[in-house]
């Protein structure tokens, strides 16, 4: 473990690239997610087929063949929109974009079904009574929809995070200097993969420790004035 | 007269045409993707096969919170839950050989310096964790009611387990069990990445030979589709043999009442 700690600033700039990586991805996730759930719930048919087309699409899939398929494949299909409508010259997608746009497609999806369960969970006569009462309909969901569509998303949320989390692992594979990428070319310099790889283990347990904790806190505080039952 | 068409003239003139992506090329090479698809499911069975006999006595520890396991086995459940399947397999495969005993022990050469093998102990481990977990609330979850009819039967507690609580608790867990199948089938997506030619293996084995950015992922997406597709229907047709006590009843429709003699 003396050298694991010798290689320390490749160990922590990985883990901040991995950091990062993450929560762009959730942002963009959580974007993804609230459209799919928008299309599902919409009143046209055709627009409720595109949404559901998205999410069991993408969820039968391995997140690991999408992630391939965007960046090796998108990456020649923008070269030839590019040589083809001469908009641009060559582009080499950037692995950090790639794998946000993947992941945040991805699991866009997931959140889809999270918020369209947590909106439907809503009682629809408190809508109704927030319409009769003449608020806007920005007001409805600021002050009605919102706050409890959180309370009920909550927990599948915070599922989605920890897996989108254990998934940003899978970046390494396209060649993004994340934590497991710096690890493992780390580890085979000194032929101690064993202990790098412990160590990766040890942080990825120490991230997901902390997103529990600070779940349970906004948990808590999304559900004040709820009696429990 | 026009000769008559087979399919495959029909795919050569569509991929030679309009189609953006060469499915002649594709046809050409199925076999490998079935090949790719027989590795995957036989990965997947039998992780799920040994993850799931490797979970069930653990869940019963954990489920009545026997000392000393408990705590143990709880420790084995979070480490491999709270990180990423790929790290995982990178410590069994990569990291062992770090160590002159490993390398030089009994289960180094038929085992340990395998892809294949480490792939499969990586994913029974990983996948016991999570049945684990979600076995033990079924488990936890059991009606008192039962218990106690159980038990004033006189049953002992390991037929109580044999009989009463185990079945129940399966049933219970079984909607949990889907998601854990195709979360198995979609983690064993990454055996690719140690050399074992698995569906992925086999697209990316295409896009390599022939210098392709499309056709080996599409036909790979295509077939974990139909897999996932095919499982999650038998999956709901389980749930609804198995499952049938806990189906909300149709109240509008009342079965019409067997008419007393």
């Amino acid at each position: 473990m003396d050298t694991v700690f010798e290689y320390r600033e490749v160990i922590i700039s990985g883990t901040l690239v991995t950091i990062s990586l993450a929560i762009l991805s959730l942002l963009l996730s959580i974007l993804c997610g609230l459209a799919g759930a928008f299309l599902k719930m919409s009143q046209s048919r055709a627009l409720q087929k595109v949404g559901n087309a998205y999410t069991t699409l993408i969820r039968s899939v391995p997140e690991l063949v999408l992630m391939m398929l965007i960046f090796y494949g998108g990456q020649v299909a923008l070269n030839n929109l590019g040589a083809a409508t001469g908009l641009w010259d060559y582009i080499e997608i950037n692995q950090f974009v790639a794998g946000v746009l993947t992941l945040g497609f991805i699991f866009g999806a997931y959140m889809a079904e999270t918020f369209r369960g947590a909106i439907l969970a809503i009682p629809k006569g408190q809508l109704e009574a927030a319409i009769a009462a003449g608020m806007s309909p920005y007001k409805v969901f600021t002050v009605v929809t919102w706050p409890q569509m959180v309370r009920y998303a909550l927990p599948s949320f915070a599922n989605n995070w920890l897996v989108l989390v254990k998934s940003t692992a899978l970046v390494s594979v396209i060649g993004l200097h994340d934590l497991v990428w710096n690890a493992v070319a780390a580890g085979r310099s000194v032929q101690q993969l064993f202990s790098f790889m412990i160590a990766v283990l040890l942080i990825y347990l120490v991230i997901t420790a902390i997103s529990d904790v600070a779940l349970r806190w906004v948990e808590r505080r999304y559900s004040a004035g709820m009696v429990r039952g | 007269m026009e000769p008559e068409r087979t399919f495959s003239d029909y795919l050569r003139s569509f991929s030679e045409g309009a189609s953006p992506l060469d499915f002649m090329l594709v046809y050409d090479h199925l076999d490998r993707f079935f090949y790719g698809a027989l590795v995957t499911l036989e990965l997947t069975f039998l992780a799920l096969a040994l993850g799931g006999l490797l979970a069930i006595p653990m869940a019963i520890a954990r489920a009545y919170k026997t000392p000393f396991l408990n705590p143990a086995i709880w420790g084995f459940t979070y480490l491999f839950r709270g990180t990423p399947l790929l790290v995982q397999l990178y410590l069994i495969y990569y990291g062992l050989g770090q160590f002159e005993t490993v390398r030089e022990s009994f289960l180094w050469d038929p085992l340990l310096s395998s892809p294949w093998w480490c792939v499969l102990i990586a994913f029974v481990l990983n996948s016991s964790a999570y049945t684990t977990e979600f076995l033990r609330g079924a488990i936890e979850t059991t009606p008192a009611g039962e218990i106690e009819a159980a038990k004033a039967c006189g049953m002992s507690p390991f037929t109580r387990m044999r009989l009463v609580v185990l079945p129940s608790a399966f049933r219970r867990a079984l909607p949990a069990y889907s998601n854990e199948v195709i979360f198995t089938i979609h983690g064993s997506a990454i055996a690719s990445l140690v050399t074992v030619q698995d569906l992925l293996g086999a697209g990316r084995w295409l896009n390599g030979r022939y210098y392709l950015a499309y056709e080996g992922f599409v036909t790979a997406m295509v077939f974990y589709m139909v897999i996932v597709f095919i499982i999650t229907r038998i999956f709901k047709l389980a749930e609804k043999r198995y499952l049938r006590h806990l189906r909300a009843r149709d109240t509008a429709d009342p079965p019409a009442l067997v008419a007393q003699p």
